[in-house]
């Protein structure tokens, strides 16, 4: 216990790697045992992460159960693991997804071992950048996570659909959407790799904490040009490798396609984890190194975030594919995140800017856990009808009313119904932001609007309206969602109703993390 | 003693020359008892070597019988060479039916070697210019040998006139040496020579040509592609190898020890030549398509390359010319030796009939592979430390730009040997059977090929003690 | 006396290739278990050095001096310092790995193996000398078997005209540089090629600027640096699956190797004034290497190209010259060789089943060849610089080695070379491995042998390895690039 206790982080980062290679051992014909090994497995980070969310200390300052071994002596970089309010709350949702998203693929049936493989190491990978506190560490994990995700969608995305790229060429459409997430991501780090490069020349160190600390409060001229010139390209170069995660309008395109064409579990880990990798970004990085420039930019951010939540939601609205729906409603939901980002490095350190944080980082898990949901249930229906254009599909709430209630319960929280959770966290970061940046608010208010009403939508077109017979008899009758599947969402809406009820447990932590930070 | 030491190789060689006479006789009758007289000339040379080297060695350098002959180290080490590369002449003569045959082909080629002997140690005009008639007359003879063969004749008498002309060329300027001097000593003519002056000029051009030709330098290289290809192939080897290495002989120790002083004047002369006989014998080789002619110009760059180290005109200089001929004679004789034997059995000296002969016969075609690659001065071959040591000493007295020339050249080679090396690994017979067409090996041509392959890296490998004897050879130059 | 560690690895190749051109041309199984053999041994004494060079002491060790020809102070002078012992271990691995590879050799296996071992001694013996005559003895030694290698076994289409290319480039290169040895030799005024002597000699600075140039290009031509780069990617198409590994792998970094150790260590006045030529050429390449093998179809052109980029890395981080260049460009030699000698194991093993290296024609290769297809995505990942795996930990310090000079900038540009290998290699991987199988191949393909399968585990356990715990690798590169920077005068 003694061990386990002072090196929780190392444990909870690693077992899932230990997990893989266990995985890999066994035997390959015998695809149930590889399933349930590796689910089995998953769960012990979960546990791991809750013994470590009670041990926490909520109201002490500075990071908790921190843990160094030198990892790259010539550059002085060492595997620095420590968590925060921040954090924390993010390696629980990683943790919690993670064995709901293997359950949730005990239908692939193709080369179990490897996706299972891949699924750890992913977690691994996205671990690793909520516990980072070394700069370099966070970018290792940040880039490492990309490759399994590149190649669940690229190996187990849905094979049909193929994409014109020019002229009468054609491509799979999972090849398409897997290397356009692969090369945006890559790209949109590069000014983040170039940036991190350039700080640990100027400090030799890649402590987080010390450059945050000597950054700062650098001054004068770098490379023949004013501090400052400098210190915005690099900002600017942090802030659109995490956009491109997040991901913020213009830098979204990838992410309709990637979430289409990954396979259920990958949509559910790369909306329900993947994309707080960007916002955690911001937090963890952008603004405690870049506060200036934060404040400076913040109008811009905000602008940035409005965009992504009107668009995304008229976007959203316009789609005929069930599953694009609920893609670009995540590009909606993050905005929000991103306006609550903004509002804070505006108006940093009042009380108007905590809350808008609050919201931010509780948006982030709130959207965790319903669009993993909502992809969850999207995949649900998709692997009985084998289609997910909202056309072919209506009034099937008759026959399958549980799967229906759940779906519905499950879009009132991504719509923001009061007393779900997704209305606590929009309201503080609607709350926060008001006074700060008012205009951007209030537009984002219409944003909420058309959120209500793609969702509605999408609720309609499935579950209401004349019944589609195709459905109703014969060999295409539409079966009711099984009991593992439900097993999947249990957790995810006890999760949703309790926070919406009862948000003051993890409010609490990320409250004083928040208040710590800024 | 004194008296007999110094010529002892000679003398050696002159019994044997007798004595392959009287035996001639006895095995002529007899079709089973042929190769005895190739054995007995082989082993006849290899014991006057051993003998030489351990009965004969020079201590200081002396001027011996009047100042015709001086005994030291420079013309100890070359007759050392000559003795072996006649005896693996002599082997490979054992493997070509109309040399073999007669005994005359033995007693030429013994009759050269003494020739040679003398050149080496030569140190009076008057000896010097004997030496290269008698070892000259011999090779006329042998390079025309094969009288069935109008090729073989027509090399023997472009052989003879042109070297009749540049005999004739170098007595010129003999007599006027002596003319001008009243001397005919190498070392007494020294002393004539301090300032430079019409005279040195005139003297120096007119030996410069003559010996020019004996090592088929540039422009007196118009004959060797003709004869190598006429002569039987041995011959040939020979030729470009010893004979090349006793003009060297004459060159080295007529310019160290009669014109030093005008050496300054005329280094530039003989890197410009140098420069013209690499450049010249590598661009026209590239253009080959028959091995023996290939060989012939690349005798010809090789002798630009020896030239280098002339150039230089340092104790390391010399030194390296000596290594450099050394290396030259051991691989040419094995490429030449590779080339007769696949020259008997093809019929054809074209890159064609080697063809598939890595197939044919493994072991050949890496005698072939150390050979070629050894002329184009790779290691752990000799060829690349000789090189090696050529540039050395050109950068040791400045010449760089003449080294990089050199460099440059050796690319040159490079190419066209491993061209050669491409029909002999690379493509096939027509037919691709190559196993039906084996390539036979006699034993005396396989004991010579092996010796030399293995003396090739050797000398490729462990250089220092033979660096060692040329040094000492050189530094008795001086 | 201690155990002669390194003369043993020199020799033990060559050892084994006269002797099994001893053996009758019938013995084809006796010639490649005697490979294997010496193969395995070689591997495990250059592993035993590895491990047992104190990175803690530093500088040259194992040293061995025997005198070869005292008069012009040549000697045969072995001795291993953190810069090269990785290379040591790396030209151990690549060759038993490439005897392992090129077991299925039909055609004339005796020579094929005897030629491949002269020039593995070659290349041990370059890593290994600390003497500048050694040095060239053994890089041309390295250098003539490729012409062989490649003309005899190598691609029927290409491989006369890619051979003689090749031969001619690096031996126009090693002889200029040659020259520049040379004229050191004489001006250091202490007539010796012994490099520790060498190294303390303080050449002129105008000498230095005059003679930088040839001997390091002269090297870095092997380096494949722009424009003397042409050679290369003809010269990996053309040759045989073991030789491309060696070619790519190892043969490059005795460019670059070279280039460091006379170049750069002994002439370091005249690197630091090239330094911003070097820095340019080499960003070339890093560019345009990655540019044109992402136009490519042929496979194996892809991965030449792809070399071609990654050396220019390596020149990039000496060039930088200073500590963190030098690390990165030290890591990326042995990084960069296992990944290549992956890749060409994983085309060789593609093209002998498949009998085309033509990407569009290739698919579906996963099914019967699993295990090549997780090599050539662990090499992909290397070779796009993805943090967990060698080419990370090797192309990181390099950027920032760019960041520490003023021409920082270079660092933007080079950095796009990223992108554009990871989408290439990435599409190089679906497209083979991935996908539909072409008809036509369909149960013609025959799974690996249990050779080919330890190779790669052997490759890519290196690249994970050092992936993921650089300290198995960085102490070692870094009490060499101390050396260096002392010799640079502490930049």
């Amino acid at each position: 216990m003694e061990f386990i206790h002072a090196h929780i982080l190392t444990l909870i980062l690693f077992f899932p790697v230990l997990a893989a290679v266990i995985v890999l051992f066994l035997p390959k014909d015998k695809p149930q045992v590889t399933r349930w090994t590796a689910f089995a497995l998953s769960l012990i980070p979960l546990a791991l992460s809750i013994y470590l969310w009670v041990q926490f200390e909520p109201g002490k300052p500075g990071f908790q159960f921190e843990e160094k071994y030198v990892w790259y002596a010539a550059l002085n970089s060492s595997l620095h693991l420590g968590v925060d309010g921040i954090s924390l709350t993010m390696v629980l949702l990683t943790t919690l997804l993670t064995p709901v998203a293997l359950l949730a693929s005990f239908s692939v049936s193709d080369r179990v071992k490897a996706y299972m493989f891949l699924f750890l190491l992913l977690e691994t990978g996205m671990l690793g950048v909520f516990l980072a506190l070394d700069l370099l560490i966070f970018f290792v994990f940040w880039e490492v996570g990309l490759v399994p995700m590149y190649f669940l969608i690229n190996q187990w995305g849905s094979e049909k659909g193929e994409r014109e790229l020019w002229k009468g060429v054609k491509v799979q459409a999972r090849n398409y959407a897997s290397l356009k997430f692969m090369i945006y991501t890559m790209a949109g780090s590069l000014g983040l790799l170039l940036a991190i490069q350039l700080l640990g020349v100027l400090f030799q160190t890649y402590d987080l904490p010390v450059l945050t600390e000597k950054w700062t409060a650098l001054e004068g001229t770098l490379l023949g040009l004013p501090v400052a010139t400098v210190k915005t390209v690099a900002f600017w170069a942090f802030v659109v490798a995490f956009a491109i995660k997040v991901p913020v309008w213009p830098f979204h395109t990838w992410l309709p396609d990637a979430h289409t064409e990954a396979p259920t579990a990958g949509s559910m880990i790369l909306a329900g984890v993947l994309l707080k990798l960007g916002a955690y970004g911001f937090l963890r990085l952008v603004l405690p190194l870049y506060p200036a420039e934060s404040a400076r930019y913040a109008g811009a951010l905000a602008f940035l975030a409005v965009m992504a939540i009107v668009f995304g939601a008229f976007a959203s609205y316009g789609q005929k594919d069930f599953k694009r729906l609920v893609a670009y409603s995540s590009v909606n939901h993050m905005g929000f995140v991103l306006l609550g980002i903004a509002a804070a490095a505006k108006a940093s350190g009042t009380l108007d800017a905590t809350i808008a944080m609050n919201g931010a980082v509780l948006q982030m898990f709130n959207h965790g856990l319903s669009a993993a949901g909502m992809f969850f249930l999207v995949g649900v229906i998709y692997e009985r009808t084998h289609t997910r254009n909202l056309d072919d599909f209506g009034g099937l709430f008759p026959l399958v009313p549980v799967y229906g209630g759940i779906l519905i319960f499950t879009s009132m929280a991504s719509l923001g119904l009061p007393g779900l959770n997704g209305f606590v966290s929009e309201f503080l970061v609607v709350r926060g932001s008001w006074p700060i940046l008012t205009v951007y608010t209030a537009i984002a208010m219409i944003g909420l609007l058309f959120t209500g009403a793609y969702i509605l939508k999408g609720i309609k077109q499935v579950l209401h309206g004349p019944l589609n017979e195709h459905w109703a008899h014969g060999e295409h009758k539409l079966t009711e969602i099984n009991t593992r599947e439900i097993v999947v969402m249990a957790p995810l809406m006890a999760l949703i109703l309790v926070i919406g009820l009862y948000p003051a447990w993890i409010l609490d932590v990320i409250n004083k993390a928040v208040m710590m930070l800024f | 003693m004194n008296f007999v030491l110094p010529i002892f190789p000679e003398i050696l060689l002159l019994a044997l020359g007798v004595l392959i006479l009287i035996l001639d006789p006895f095995v002529k009758r007899d079709e089973a008892r042929r190769p005895f007289l190739g054995w007995f000339t082989a082993a006849g040379l290899l014991v006057a070597l051993t003998l030489s080297l351990l009965l004969a060695r020079p201590a200081e350098p002396a001027l011996v019988y009047g100042g015709m002959i001086r005994f030291d180290g420079l013309g100890f080490l070359f007759k050392m060479f000559f003795l072996f590369a006649a005896a693996v002449t002599a082997l490979f003569f054992m493997d070509e039916e109309k040399l073999a045959r007669r005994a005359e082909a033995y007693l030429l080629l013994v009759a050269a070697t003494l020739g040679m002997s003398l050149m080496a140690s030569a140190a009076d005009l008057v000896m010097l210019y004997l030496s290269i008639e008698t070892a000259s007359i011999p090779l006329y003879v042998l390079a025309g040998f094969m009288k069935e063969d109008d090729k073989s004749i027509e090399a023997g008498f472009k052989y003879m006139l042109f070297g009749a002309m540049a005999s004739a060329v170098l007595l010129y300027g003999f007599s006027l040496a002596y003319g001008f001097t009243g001397e005919t000593g190498l070392y007494a003519l020294a002393l004539h020579f301090g300032d430079f002056n019409l005279l040195a000029a005139g003297v120096t051009f007119l030996v410069l040509a003559g010996l020019a030709f004996k090592v088929s330098a540039f422009p007196f290289h118009f004959w060797a592609p003709d004869v190598y290809q006429g002569a039987p192939t041995p011959v040939a080897g020979f030729l470009s190898t010893a004979s090349k290495a006793a003009g060297f002989a004459v060159l080295m120790r007529l310019f160290t020890a009669v014109f030093p002083a005008v050496n300054a004047d005329w280094s530039l002369i003989l890197a410009i030549l140098a420069t013209l006989t690499m450049t010249v014998g590598n661009l026209i080789a590239l253009a080959q398509k028959n091995v023996k002619r290939l060989l012939a110009y690349s005798s010809i760059s090789h002798a630009g390359y020896a030239l280098i180290g002339v150039v230089a005109f340092s104790q390391l200089g010399m030194t390296s010319v000596a290594f450099y001929l050394i290396a030259y004679v051991l691989t040419n004789l094995l490429a030449f030796g590779v080339v007769a034997i696949v020259g008997r059995v093809t019929g054809s000296d074209e890159f064609s009939a080697y063809n598939g002969l890595s197939r044919r016969n493994a072991p050949l075609a890496l005698a072939m592979l150390v050979a070629f690659l050894s002329l184009a001065g790779m290691p752990p071959f000799v060829g690349f430390i000789a090189k090696f040591y050529v540039f050395l000493a050109a950068v040791n007295s400045n010449w760089v730009w003449l080294a990089f020339v050199g460099v440059l050249n050796s690319i040159v080679g490079l190419y066209y040997y491993l061209n050669v090396l491409k029909y002999v690994y690379l493509f096939r017979m027509e037919g691709e059977d190559e196993e039906k067409h084996p390539v036979p090996v006699s034993r005396p041509v396989a004991a010579a090929v092996v010796v030399l392959a293995v003396g090739i890296l050797l000398l490729g490998t462990l250089f220092g003690p033979w660096f060692g004897f040329a040094e000492q050879a050189a530094a008795t130059l001086f | 006396m201690q155990f002669p560690f390194l003369s043993v690895i020199v020799f033990i190749p060559l050892a084994a290739g006269l002797i099994i051109l001893t053996y009758k041309p019938e013995w084809k199984k006796a010639v490649r278990w005697t490979a294997l053999a010496a193969g395995l041994i070689a591997l495990a004494l250059s592993f035993w050095v590895y491990f047992a060079y104190d990175k803690a002491v530093g500088g040259y060790q194992f040293i061995e001096k025997y005198d070869w020809l005292p008069a012009l102070g040549i000697s045969l002078h072995f001795g291993v310092d953190g810069m090269s012992v990785p290379l040591v271990l790396l030209t151990g691995v690549v060759m038993a790995t490439g005897v392992m590879i090129s077991w299925g050799i039909e055609d004339r296996p005796r020579e094929f193996f005897a030629f491949l071992f002269i020039l593995a001694s070659g290349v041990f013996g370059v890593f290994a000398s600390l003497d500048l005559f050694m040095l060239f003895f053994f890089y041309e030694i390295a250098v003539f078997p490729m012409y062989l290698l490649i003309a005899i076994w190598g691609w029927v289409k290409t491989r006369e005209y890619a051979a003689m290319k090749l031969t001619l480039y690096l031996f126009v290169g090693s002889v200029i540089a040659l020259v520049g040895a040379l004229v050191m030799y004489f001006t250091s005024g202490a007539r010796t090629f012994d490099l520790l002597v060498l190294e303390t000699v303080k050449f002129t600075p105008e000498f230095q600027k005059t003679w930088f140039l040839p001997v390091f290009l002269g090297f870095a031509v092997l380096g494949g640096i722009f424009p003397f780069h042409n050679w290369s990617p003809d010269g990996h198409v053309a040759a045989p699956t073991a030789v491309s590994m060696f070619h790519a792998g190892v043969l490059m970094k005795l460019g670059a190797f070279a280039a460091l150790r006379v170049g750069i260590m002994l002439l370091p006045e005249g690197a630091k004034f090239w330094a911003p030529l070097i820095m340019s050429l080499a960003l070339v390449n890093i560019v345009y290497g990655a540019f044109i093998a992402s136009v490519q179809t042929d496979f194996k052109y892809v991965i030449g190209f792809s070399s071609v980029s990654h050396m220019g890395l390596v020149m990039m981080g000496f060039a930088t010259l200073n500590q963190d260049g030098l690390l990165g460009a030290g890591l990326q030699m042995f990084s960069h060789g296992v990944m290549t000698a992956l890749f060409f194991a994983v085309v060789g093993m593609v093209y002998d089943r498949a009998h085309t290296r033509d990407i569009p024609k290739l698919g579906g290769m996963i099914k019967p060849l699993p295990l090549a297809g997780i090599g050539l995505i662990v090499g992909s990942l290397v070779s796009m610089g993805m943090p967990g795996f060698s080419g990370f930990v090797a192309e990181f310090p390099i950027f920032r080695g760019i960041w520490h000079t003023d021409l920082w900038w270079m660092a933007l540009i080079a950095a796009i070379s990223i992108v554009v290998t990871a989408s290439y290699v990435l599409l190089v991987v679906r497209r083979v491995f991935f996908g539909k199988m072409p008809e036509e191949f369909e149960g013609h393909i025959p799974p690996i042998n249990v050779f080919d399968k330890t190779a790669l585990v052997l490759l890519m356990a290196f690249m994970i390895g050092i992936g993921l715990i650089p300290a198995l690798m960085e102490p070692w590169v870094l009490s060499g690039v101390r050396h260096i920077l002392a010799l640079l005068g502490g930049v």
